[in-house]
């Protein structure tokens, strides 16, 4: 986003009295607290700037810095609309230093070591920062070694798709994805059994390539396939049953218990893990989603959870409800990286940053905070171009409709379509700014 | 949606429109500024020019529809619920609505002030007899 355009639109609200006061008006009165806390943030993606937003705004002095060596910014919910022919890849790059507010430091590296004993990071170039408070949004990764034959630059060439590689593999694999859709053939989708973000995509994917074959008029000359890892589509229940009934619907076939394993580019053969062993699929386009852990500085950091579903990956081990860790009280995981179920997504960012944020300023003002994540994530599920479902849901598998009784949660909508591809974005960035 | 309010919504739609916010808001408030203008000068609404405006609205209200759906890579046969219903209706009547008030006051403002006769009572003749108002016919 252009910075001097952003410039004038404050200033033009400062200067329209009648918006200032109805802004004003809505925000709740809230003291700023005075600090010399020193914060540091490991991570500038949504979670981390949504974070460094929100603390700017609630504190007086404190020492806050982010800690990441990226200079573009991402909007990752916008891959898809990539990956589907929508949108160019410059739609979802955007510059980190537009989103950093006034006052917060910017050291350009990735953390390299993490010492919560200590209380400081070690970067890559060896800079020794010390903390009284972290914050852990480092985001994941994608772990393409781990599916054996799988080169990323390949992507874009030879049937082989992946929208999670980034900006320019999403519109790659947009281009393979169209051929196929001239052609027809096998095309297979499917996602990992490790936690990953939006867990919504791959099936979304799916859809959109259902939804060009039908609208090149080449459906009947194509076979979609659905590899599911486990015994359902989806995690909550409803939602999953909901997917199967439109997948039959639109005569997409599904496997269940099938993990990619290997892939032969060349051959275009994908190998996959199942309970009776591996077995190989042809396919003329593929949508590889890969195995997603917590990012290397963190899996090697006392933080990763020691036991349980999320020891395996790494993720940081913190608290459901307050995003703080279990071990380490003066630390907190936001985002992708947070040891959580369901917490993949920018709307969960979006509900956990408040709560982390409202824990840690408590504890600098000495009091207690009473605020609680219950797992609130959505997912506008698209079905085709034009139409979408929003999902939202929490923990607890319970769906929590933001609009009940007015936006019908497992219903393919067209005003659900418009909220991604007009209002999502905006609202995504309102939140950098800890404005939404 | 938690924590959705007025601020909320002005920082979305700054986000979306960058300064087109401003310029919006400013085309929108010198329209109904002008309309205000001309209904006052007129000492009232001139039906025969409120028509015209209206038959324009109608082009305005089905441009708003097809832009939107231009823009959202979306049709007609994206429709899927009732509330879809309600969003394009909605739609629809914004896009008449503000493409009326300012054609009204497009047309008031080229008409000048000419057009100062509109819908009043007449005056009753010495005989007792009252006259039908007479108005003005605009020039479009």
């Amino acid at each position: 986003m252009d910075t001097s355009s952003l410039r004038l639109g404050r200033r033009a609200l400062l200067a329209s009295g009648g918006a200032l006061a109805a802004v004003g008006a809505s925000l709740p009165a809230r003291a700023r607290v005075g600090t010399r806390a020193r914060i540091v943030i490991l991570g500038a993606g949504a979670a981390g700037l949504a974070a460094a937003a929100r603390l700017s705004q609630r504190l007086e002095g404190a020492e806050i810095t982010l800690v990441d060596s990226r200079r573009e910014h991402l909007y990752q919910p916008g891959f898809t609309l990539v990956a589907a022919g929508l949108r160019r890849p410059d739609y979802v790059v955007g510059r980190t230093a537009d989103y950093i507010p006034p006052g917060v430091r910017w050291i350009e590296e990735r953390a390299a070591v993490i010492d919560p004993d200590a209380r400081r990071v070690t970067t890559a170039s060896g800079q020794l920062v010390h903390y009284d408070f972290l914050i852990v949004a480092t985001g994941l990764e994608l772990d393409y070694a781990a599916i054996e034959g799988m080169d990323v630059s390949r992507i874009g060439r030879d049937g082989l798709g992946s929208v999670y590689a980034g900006p320019e593999a999403a519109a790659a694999t947009w281009r393979a994805m169209s051929e196929f859709a001239d052609r027809g053939g096998v095309a297979l989708f499917g996602r990992p059994s490790t936690e990953m973000k939006c867990a919504g995509a791959p099936i979304k994917y799916a859809f959109l390539t259902d939804d060009t074959l039908r609208r090149r008029g080449n459906r009947g000359r194509a076979e979609l396939v659905y590899n599911s890892h486990n015994r359902v589509l989806f995690s909550v229940p409803i939602v999953s049953e909901k997917v199967r009934m439109l997948f039959r619907d639109r005569a997409i076939r599904v496997n269940h218990e099938h993990e990619l394993a290997a892939i032969d580019l060349g051959a275009k053969i994908a190998t996959y893990r199942t309970p009776t062993g591996l077995v190989p699929m042809k396919y003329d386009f593929i949508n590889v989603v890969p195995p997603m852990r917590a990012p290397e500085v963190v899996r090697r950091s006392p933080l990763a959870w020691q036991s349980g579903p999320f020891a395996a990956d790494g993720w940081v081990e913190v608290d459901r409800a307050t995003l703080r860790h279990r071990r380490y009280r003066e630390v907190f995981a936001l985002g992708d990286v947070a040891g959580v179920p369901k917490g993949k997504t920018a709307a969960s960012v979006k509900w956990q940053v408040p709560v982390a944020v409202d824990h840690l300023v408590a504890d600098i003002a000495g009091t207690t905070s009473a605020e609680a994540y219950n797992g609130y994530t959505s997912c506008p599920l698209i079905t085709r171009v034009g139409r979408a479902m929003l999902v939202e849901f929490d923990y607890d598998d319970n769906l929590v409709p933001s609009f009940p009784g007015v936006i019908a949660p497992l219903e393919e909508l067209w005003v659900t379509w418009m909220m991604k591809e007009v209002g999502l974005k905006p609202t995504y960035l309102a939140m950098l700014r800890g404005l939404a | 949606m938690k924590d959705f309010d007025i601020g909320t919504l002005v920082a979305v739609l700054r986000e979306l429109l960058g300064p087109w916010l401003w310029v919006s808001l400013g085309v929108a408030a010198v329209a109904a500024v002008a309309f205000l203008y001309v209904v006052v000068r007129d000492r009232g609404v001139v039906p025969s020019r409120l028509v015209w405006s209206e038959v324009v609205a109608i082009g305005g209200g089905v441009a708003a529809v097809l832009i939107t759906q231009r823009v959202t890579h979306s049709g007609f046969s994206d429709l899927g619920g009732p509330i879809d219903w309600v969003l394009l209706a909605a739609l629809f009547i914004a896009g008449a609505i503000g493409t009326l008030i300012a054609a009204y006051a497009a047309f008031g403002l080229m008409c000048g002030g000419s057009r100062r006769r509109t819908v009043h009572a007449a005056t009753p003749r010495a005989d007792g007899y009252a006259p039908l108002a007479r108005q003005a016919s605009p020039r479009l």
